[in-house]
């Protein structure tokens, strides 16, 4: 399905973020803004929830643990209980650098993966983009348009806001 | 809102723009190789050859081919091991401690100093595979039942926690500097022009647009990554002191390995990281990047760890004394007046009394001095791995088993051959990856300079109006007192 945006580039990201509560304060609807590196403040403005991915990172780091503790309890301890040192068969002070090390592995690969599957991030052939200057220096805010919305006006708030320039771009696949 | 110093100086220098940021990175990614890379790209590839060389006579003709024998089973190998995972801390200190503590300074040298973690690493972890003698079987580290029978692993061991230790730091640094890399790598693939290099970068950059939420999703996960990060980096080098201080060896059962081990590696890694930034910023122009700002503070961080160091030496000899052991004493005496007692010299030299020159402020802000500096405490840290792992090991409890070591030419090979293997990875790294972050420093770009932004934008048409975020303008420095 083909879609329709009207762009406002902005030069700076102080001016983009005061737009971006102007232009959602006078009832426009904003699809999505890009920017060539993060900006502060700009979740608030834009009414982004707070990640959820920091919960997600500490359940998988306690799958981690929990995992860790069971290989080594079972394999030492029940499978094939040996004596090493004169130690018990689980001696568990001994286990603690592998389940730390457990704990981590899991946590940071189970949120990294969970992170690239959510925003949807795999190599692609070739990946359209609404302007190239988005990743150099240039603040892209995108609104969705069709064939009923007043270009005139939505140009002339997102002028007056300080955008630089006005673009309409189409996109069949975003 | 970031609050801004009237008399730091600024991070980034030369007036730059955000878009001068991008063109001054991308400038060697996208230009043809020139001829002093591919210079150094040959000598490193010559170094490569003999790694090749020396790894296929150590394989082909056994362990025989090093210079180990009865007493001294542990040599070379292992202080170079230790040597290059000590190295590769820095780079994870880099861009996970001074992260958690708002070093905004870090952002221009974290994208290098995580590459050299990365093939530090790699580098670190041919010693172990390849002293294993069969490096195809090196999967039987891991908790496979023996032969596929019946015996676990070892959970008792330091070495098998070190194999958990590197193969989690290995990954987790990895995946930590991927992510970093993926929206500079789309930042490149919007401005390439040839067609493999748009197919490469796209693959590279994995679809990322620079969306809002992508970005708020990126920073948490950053955060968290430097959260987990550090303890991890800590623990990696703990555990490393670990395969010495479980042992019942004198001179290395002792209780202060771990953060001394952990104080050499950040040392050992600032001194590298200094080495290799001074020559990345006069090859590739970073001058304006990789500030002398930089140079000191990284050189002011050798210093400390550098006497941390120093200080672990003279509480293992006060240690050595007061405990009253007379196997510990003369490990220690051995130590600094036996026959290595000229490796002690240079391991004191190197690290001790060489880095206290940094205290002079002339010396942390001259270019020349700091690169002889960071090559010294390079070699000064290899020599202290060296002198505790072959002194500690060749005059233990029986003098009729006491032994000197010599390296053979294959040992020297695999140990000149890594920093071939190193060289290579991180000019490769240099050519075709971005060597500085340029999402993360066009973020603190603003804010970097004695009164506000220098960056008013590219057109003076639309020069930006003086934005106003929660009625504070956006150029002023924070006044914590009444705006929090």
């Amino acid at each position: 399905m083909t879609k329709r945006f009207a762009l406002g580039i902005f030069e700076d990201e102080d001016v983009l973020l005061h737009a971006v509560e102007n232009v959602r304060e006078a009832g426009v609807k904003i699809y999505e803004v890009f920017t060539p590196f993060p900006i502060h403040g700009i979740d608030d403005a834009l009414g982004i929830e707070r990640s959820r991915l920091p919960i997600a990172a500490f359940f998988f780091g306690l799958t981690g643990l929990a995992f860790a503790l069971w290989m080594q309890i079972y394999m030492l301890g029940f499978d094939w209980p040996m004596i090493i040192g004169g130690k018990p068969h689980i001696a568990l002070p001994a286990f603690i650098p592998v389940s730390f090390e457990l704990t981590v592995l899991f946590c940071c690969h189970g949120m990294v993966i969970t992170f690239y599957t959510i925003s949807k991030l795999y190599p692609r052939w070739k990946t359209p983009v609404l302007d190239v200057r988005s990743t150099d220096d240039k603040f892209v805010m995108a609104i969705e348009v069709n064939e009923n919305t007043d270009m005139t006006k939505l140009t002339q708030i997102l002028r007056e806001n300080g955008a630089s320039e006005v673009n309409q771009k189409e996109m069949s696949k975003f | 809102m970031q609050h801004v110093s009237p008399v730091r100086e600024p991070l980034v220098t030369g007036g730059k723009t955000y878009h001068d940021v991008t063109q001054d990175v991308c400038r060697q990614v996208e230009a043809a190789p020139n001829i002093r890379w591919m210079a150094a790209l040959s000598v490193a590839l010559l170094l490569l050859g003999v790694f090749f060389y020396s790894v296929y006579r150590t394989l082909w003709y056994g362990i025989g081919e090093w210079g180990l024998n009865k007493t001294i089973g542990w040599a070379w190998d292992i202080t170079n091991f230790v040597w290059w995972v000590g190295i590769g801390h820095a780079g994870t200190l880099i861009s996970a401690v001074l992260l958690l503590f708002r070093q905004k300074w870090r952002t221009s040298i974290n994208r290098a100093a995580e590459a050299m973690t990365i093939f530090a690493v790699i580098c670190a972890a041919m010693f172990p595979v390849l002293h294993m003698g069969r490096p195809w079987l090196a999967y039987w580290v891991f908790p496979l039942q023996n032969t596929f029978g019946s015996l676990w692993v070892n959970f008792n061991s330091p070495l098998l926690w070190d194999v958990f230790a590197i193969s989690t730091y290995f990954t987790v640094s990895l995946v930590f500097w991927y992510t970093g890399l993926v929206p500079d790598f789309a930042t490149i693939r919007d401005r390439a022009k040839g067609p493999i290099a748009k197919v490469a970068y796209s693959m590279l950059s994995m679809g990322w647009k620079g969306s809002a939420k992508h970005w708020s999703r990126y920073e948490t996960v950053s955060l968290i990554l430097a959260g987990v990060s550090t303890p991890l980096v800590l623990s990696v080098h703990t555990i490393v002191s670990m395969d010495f201080a479980t042992s019942v060896v004198p001179g290395w059962h002792t209780t202060i390995f771990p953060p001394y081990f952990v104080a050499g590696a950040i040392f050992s890694g600032f001194a590298m990281v200094l080495t290799l930034m001074l020559i990345t910023r006069v090859v590739f122009k970073l001058e304006d990047y990789i500030t002398i700002e930089h140079i000191a503070l990284m050189n002011k961080i050798m210093m400390v760890t550098g006497s941390i160091v120093g200080v672990a030496y003279i509480t293992e000899f006060f240690i050595a004394w007061y405990s009253q052991v007379e196997y510990e004493s003369y490990a220690f005496i051995n130590r600094a007046t036996g026959p290595y007692w000229w490796a002690y010299a240079a391991m004191m030299t190197c690290n001790v009394i060489t880095p206290q020159l940094v205290w002079f402020r002339k010396v942390r802000y001259s270019i020349p001095l700091t690169f002889i500096l960071s090559i010294i405490v390079n070699i000064g840290m290899w020599f202290e791995r060296f002198v505790i792992i072959v002194t500690s090991l060749h005059r233990d409890y029986l003098p009729s088993s006491w032994a000197m070591f010599s390296p053979t030419i294959i040992d020297v090979g695999i140990y000149v051959g890594t920093i071939g293997l190193f060289f290579t990875l991180f000019l490769l790294f240099a050519k075709f990856f971005p060597v500085i972050n340029m999402a993360e420093v066009k973020a603190v770009l603003k804010y970097t300079v004695d009164n506000g932004p220098t960056y008013t934008g590219h057109d003076p048409h639309h020069a930006p109006k003086p934005a106003t975020t929660h009625g504070v303008p956006a150029s002023a420095p924070v006044n914590y007192d009444k705006h929090d």
